[in-house]
């Protein structure tokens, strides 16, 4: 039962989706004798099954169905209205199926009583005047249905006793046996059985007698039609598509074999094993080709459900619309083929939406009322076009650009900068959508991405033209089938990679001699090819193998190929050191460890046994174009530039105030302050023209604010201590006045020395000294120790922060420590020098800035092929768990906390050291 | 001194292993010895024509073909922070599998199966260094050496890090 039952669920799916396309016909061409015998047939087969299988509500609904199509066939006028319902009827009939396959042939409990009952109706009265047929439909609903299936099987019951044998009145899905007797001829006649018909009579009265009998009558009778069918079918058999997918595996297996012994033949020349390994590379190759064969199908599977969408819509809408197909017998893998189904009918739907206009505008346009949706497809090298098209208004740029600025995908100048392409082509960013209101049909926000996304799942890629005016295109380009990609095998530092050929659009070999060669704008390479500029690309600095520089001589020494590579509407060129062969892979996905790596979809193994990794073209786009977009986040740098000086700093500091000379409170952040001291000012001893305290055995410098200020001559002396590297300093105050917890939010700049600026602090104005001052008052080497420098000195440290109080502190920390420093006061002024080709060894990011804070700044850094091996070392004054997680996550080596100093210099000893091994 | 008691504590689990024993297969990196489950050590084998991956993990040492397969490798010494092996001696590599992928752990040499008492077994010191406790499951006091457990699922599942959004 379960066999026949799934049986009977695919082959009904498959019935009820041509009798969708059937009706959709039938409605334009209602005289068409052929497709009404066609779409009658398919119900009644339905139906008849459906009473076999014991399904009383499908065979219900099919029954009354097929009365009032069989009211059709006896000349009854065909209307809009009929055929709405009869479609509405099949999508009922499609929703009882689907929970009949979830339940596992459970029949759903519920009632089509409505359906029913205008469909009787509808046959009823399916000789009145067809105009009415609408308001009759809805009539219908008050009209007394039971009493019109009453007297119509009280007319059959009369008319044939033996239905009296049934011992109760006929169910509305049975029919009598005189209707069934009818319909045995007709099938008979409809379908030419070359052998004698069978005598329907002696089984109907047997059958009859039993208590079944509507149900075994309508089984026997599906038999008819189930005869002839066999003897077509006897040529095909249903297989599983499990099977054929296994199958095509071991296939897949059976080339990548196939090539390692051709591989290994190859080396050795006279092998006897070179006849027989011929044979088997042919018998392969054929054998190949048979499986995807049986993979294939039309496209025009895809579309079936179109048509019915496209006539819903129109009415929906109220536009007329006219689909046109072209191309529906182009075969495809069968997977690909689900896989487009769904994007494919979104852009169909969202043609009709939006791409067309309603009629009144189409005419004051000039053209005809009718909108046109053409589908086409057809093979173009080894990859499938396939082209949605309307004759609408085209894309409204305007509405367009209005969006990305709302949306803050853009800002207006940059979109001011780009060609209407480009703007046409930010409908597939997320979250885009023009329609002016949200209709049921689109609007919601989600479309053209998901189709994007979609398309590009399966190694596809979809593109549009849109002449204002003259319509939209769409067009969809993908593989035929995603089992085996051909590559294009090409080497670059060294190693081999795998390009997968539907995106090259050609290969390019140039010389410095040569008509082809590269030219550069700024440092950027660029071909000319055929009078257009293609930005190019190395591939190897794409993939982070080369340093930057290496990359230039390479670049410099202009021999190569390019690969001319076109996703999307992006066009560019990848430089590869050379290209070998092409060759046929099979796409075997990474490990989850890499699978993160956007430059790859997958790896394989080639004919020599050796593992290749494939490159993802569309990875390597979207590297281009944050290439190309980086260039604009520079612009805007400086002009943000002068605001951003003194930015809010969130996160609140420990602050210790004190006096010292001037009245006014002076702050040094807490942590930067060793000790608290009190001396007695007796104990202060004048050496060599400065103030020393002993202090813990050696002697300690001590430091005036004001050096003018009177000092204390007797009692005790408070003074800050700073303790770097077994050295120390006494910076000597008036007093210690607090300690708080406050934002430090420097508001005034200063251009005093030793003060970094006024912030507000417990309600007043407080001074913020800058130590990076005072320091090297006491030790004038502070900065500058010959022991670090010597090693240190070489490193270069890209330092990012936002607050121009760490930047000035840390600054000398640094410089102190040895370091070559390079202080950047945000993340997009950091990337503008990275990009500049300024080479640093380590870079240290604050986490919390405006705009690009350091999490994103970091990953951005690993995401760049260039800079992903420089490590990079977060400075935080949120040191949380979850914080030092989510640094860690963003590819941060380390996370210090911002006033750990010794911590600071110790992590980026232990990153460089750990560097410095890692490259020996 | 450290050294002296060790052995007698390996001497003591030795005699007085009644509770449930577990199989390690040795290996060494950088002279230390490591121990793996044996139940988790697939094959070992020598990896051969490695294809680098770029823009990989600096610990993933590249892909490799074994058997059909497509395996992993990951340095263990460069995961371990270590400098990589001295002149062109050959590597080995232990292969395992992991989440139902192949991975194969390239280390200097494979040693041999011991058998010990889980109770035995320590936790990691407490100053052991960072990176090594990551993926350390404890030590076992072995004859004038130490053994560290090597943690595979740590190891990997560390290394297994969400794809970054484009």
């Amino acid at each position: 039962m379960d066999d026949l039952l799934r049986e009977f669920l695919t082959e009904t799916n498959e019935s009820l989706d041509v009798v969708d396309v059937e009706l959709v016909k039938f409605e334009q061409e209602p005289n068409n004798a052929t497709i009404l015998d066609n779409i009658f047939r398919l119900v009644h087969t339905i139906k008849g099954t459906c009473g076999f299988l014991g399904l009383p509500r499908l065979e219900a609904l099919a029954h009354a169905a097929e009365t009032l199509m069989g009211k059709f066939r006896d000349g009854a006028p065909v209307t809009q209205a009929a055929v709405s319902l009869i479609l509405s009827s099949i999508d009922r009939i499609k929703g009882i199926l689907a929970e009949l396959e979830e339940a596992e042939g459970e029949e759903p409990t519920g009632s089509d009583d409505d359906l029913i009952k205008q469909l009787e109706y509808m046959s009823e009265h399916a000789f009145d005047d067809a105009q009415g047929g609408g308001a009759a439909a809805a009539e219908a609903e008050d009209a007394p249905a039971t009493g019109a299936t009453a007297s119509h099987d009280a007319d059959a019951a009369a008319i044939k006793p033996l239905d009296q044998s049934l011992e109760r009145e006929l169910r509305p899905g049975e029919v009598s046996l005189d209707e069934l007797e009818r319909a045995f001829q007709e099938t008979a006649i409809e379908i030419e059985l070359p052998e004698p018909k069978p005598e329907p009579e002696p089984k109907a009265t047997d059958v009859a007698s039993i208590s079944e009998g509507g149900k075994s009558e309508d089984a026997h009778h599906e038999k008819a039609p189930g005869d002839k069918k066999s003897s077509v079918s006897n040529q095909s058999i249903r297989v599983n598509v499990e099977t054929l997918e296994h199958l095509m595996t071991m296939v897949s297996e059976l080339v990548l074999t196939r090539n390692q012994l051709l591989e290994i033949v190859r080396r050795h020349e006279d092998s006897e094993f070179k006849v027989p390994l011929q044979r088997l590379s042919n018998v392969t190759a054929e054998l190949q080709e048979g499986v995807m064969k049986t993979r294939m199908q039309p496209i025009g599977h895809a579309w079936q459900k179109l048509p019915r969408v496209v006539r819903d819509l129109s009415q929906e809408l109220d536009k007329p619309i006219e689909l046109e197909m072209i191309g529906a017998d182009t075969e495809l893998d069968r997977q690909v083929l689900e896989l487009i189904k769904d994007p494919l009918t979104h852009m169909v739907r969202n043609s009709a939406d939006h791409g067309l206009e309603g009629p009144e505008a189409r005419k004051a346009a000039g053209k005809p009322e009718q909108g046109t949706i053409t589908l086409a497809a057809y093979h173009e090298g080894g990859h499938i076009i396939i082209e949605v098209k309307d004759d609408g208004k085209g894309l409204d740029v305007d509405a367009i650009k209005a969006k990305a600025i709302k949306s803050g995908l853009h800002t207006e100048a940059d979109l001011e900068k780009m060609t209407d392409a480009q703007i046409h082509r930010m409908i597939f960013a997320a979250g885009f959508s023009t329609a002016a209101k949200v209709t049921s049909v689109s609007g919601r926000g989600v479309g053209m991405d998901v189709v994007r996304n979609n398309i590009e799942l399966i190694g596809g890629s979809v593109d549009l033209k849109s002449v204002p005016g003259k319509g939209t295109s769409f067009i969809i380009k993908i593989p035929l089938t995603l089992a085996i990609v051909s590559t294009l095998i090409v080497e670059s530092s060294g190693d081999r990679f795998a390009i997968p050929q539907l995106s090259v659009v050609e290969l390019v070999r140039v010389q410095n001699n040569s008509e082809h060669r590269i030219e550069r704008i700024k440092d950027t390479p660029v071909l000319r090819l055929r009078n257009k500029l293609l930005p190019l690309l190395h591939l190897s600095s794409l993939l982070g193998m080369e340093t930057v520089a290496n990359a230039d001589e390479a670049l410099d020494q202009d021999n190569g190929f390019i690969v001319v590579m076109q996703v999307g509407s992006q066009t560019f060129g990848v430089v590869v050191d050379g290209v070998f062969h092409t060759e046929e892979i099979v796409v075997k996905p990474m490990s989850t460890m890499l699978r993160n790596i956007a430059m790859f979809s997958g790896n394989t193994i080639l004919g020599d046994g050796s593992v290749i990794m494939i490159i993802d073209p569309n990875g390597i786009a979207s590297a281009m174009a944050s290439h190309a977009s980086s260039a604009l986040a520079e612009q805007d740098e400086e002009e943000h530039d002068e605001r951003k000086k003194f930015v809010d700093h969130h996160a609140t500091t420990s602050m210790l105030l004190f006096r010292a000379g001037s009245a006014e409170p002076k702050a040094v952040p807490l942590s930067l302050v060793t000790r608290l001291e009190e001396f007695q000012v007796s104990e202060i001893e004048r050496s060599n023209g400065r103030d020393l305290v002993q202090y813990r055995g050696a002697l300690m410098p001590l430091v005036y604010i004001e050096p003018s200020h009177a000092h204390r001559t007797e009692g005790t002396q408070p003074m800050l201590v700073f303790s770097d590297s077994g050295r120390s300093m006494g910076l000597v105050v008036d007093e210690i006045v607090d300690i708080v917890e406050d934002k430090l939010n420097i508001e005034v700049g200063s251009d005093q020395p030793g003060i970094l600026g006024s912030a507000v602090i417990k309600e007043k104005a407080t001074e913020i000294i800058d130590l990076g001052h005072y320091l090297p008052m006491a030790f004038e080497d502070w900065f500058v120790r010959k022991e670090m420098a010597s090693e240190a000195l070489t490193k270069s440290l890209l330092f990012v922060d936002d607050s121009a109080f760490f930047r000035n502190m840390l600054t000398p920390v640094l410089k102190a420590a040895g370091y070559d420093v390079t202080v950047c006061d945000s993340a997009r002024a950091a990337v503008q020098v990275l990009q500049s080709g300024r080479k640093f060894d380590v870079v240290v990011s604050d986490i919390e800035m405006p705009e690009v804070n350091g999490f994103e700044f970091c990953e951005a850094l690993r995401r760049d092929p260039r800079f992903r091996s420089i490590p990079v070392l977060a400075l935080s004054s949120l040191v949380t768990p979850a914080s030092i997680e989510r640094g860690r996550q963003a590819g941060f080596d380390d996370y210090v906390a911002k006033f750990d100093r010794p911590g600071l210099i110790a992590a980026l000893k232990d990153v460089l050291t750990n560097e410095t091994r890692a490259a020996a | 001194m450290r050294d002296d008691r060790n052995q007698k504590a390996a001497a003591g689990t030795a005699s007085g292993s009644g509770n449930e024993a577990i199989q390690y297969v040795t290996v060494v990196i950088g002279g230390q010895l490591f121990g793996l489950k044996i139940s988790q050590v697939h094959d070992v084998f020598v990896p051969e024509s490695v294809t680098r991956v770029p823009l990989a993990q600096p610990e993933v040492q590249g892909v490799l073909n074994l058997r059909g397969r497509i395996v992993t490798a990951i340095n263990m010494r460069r995961r371990l922070s270590l400098p990589p092996l001295e002149g062109g001696q050959t590597m080995m590599a232990v292969g395992i599998e992991y989440k139902s992928e192949s991975y194969g752990l390239v280390i200097d040499t494979v040693g041999e199966v011991l058998t010990l008492a889980a109770n035995s077994r320590e936790p990691n010191p407490t100053n052991l260094d960072q990176r090594w406790a990551e993926i350390s499951a404890g030590v076992h006091r072995l004859d004038g050496q130490l053994m560290v457990i090597l943690d595979v699922e740590r190891l990997l599942g560390a290394m297994m890090s969400e794809p970054i959004a484009a």
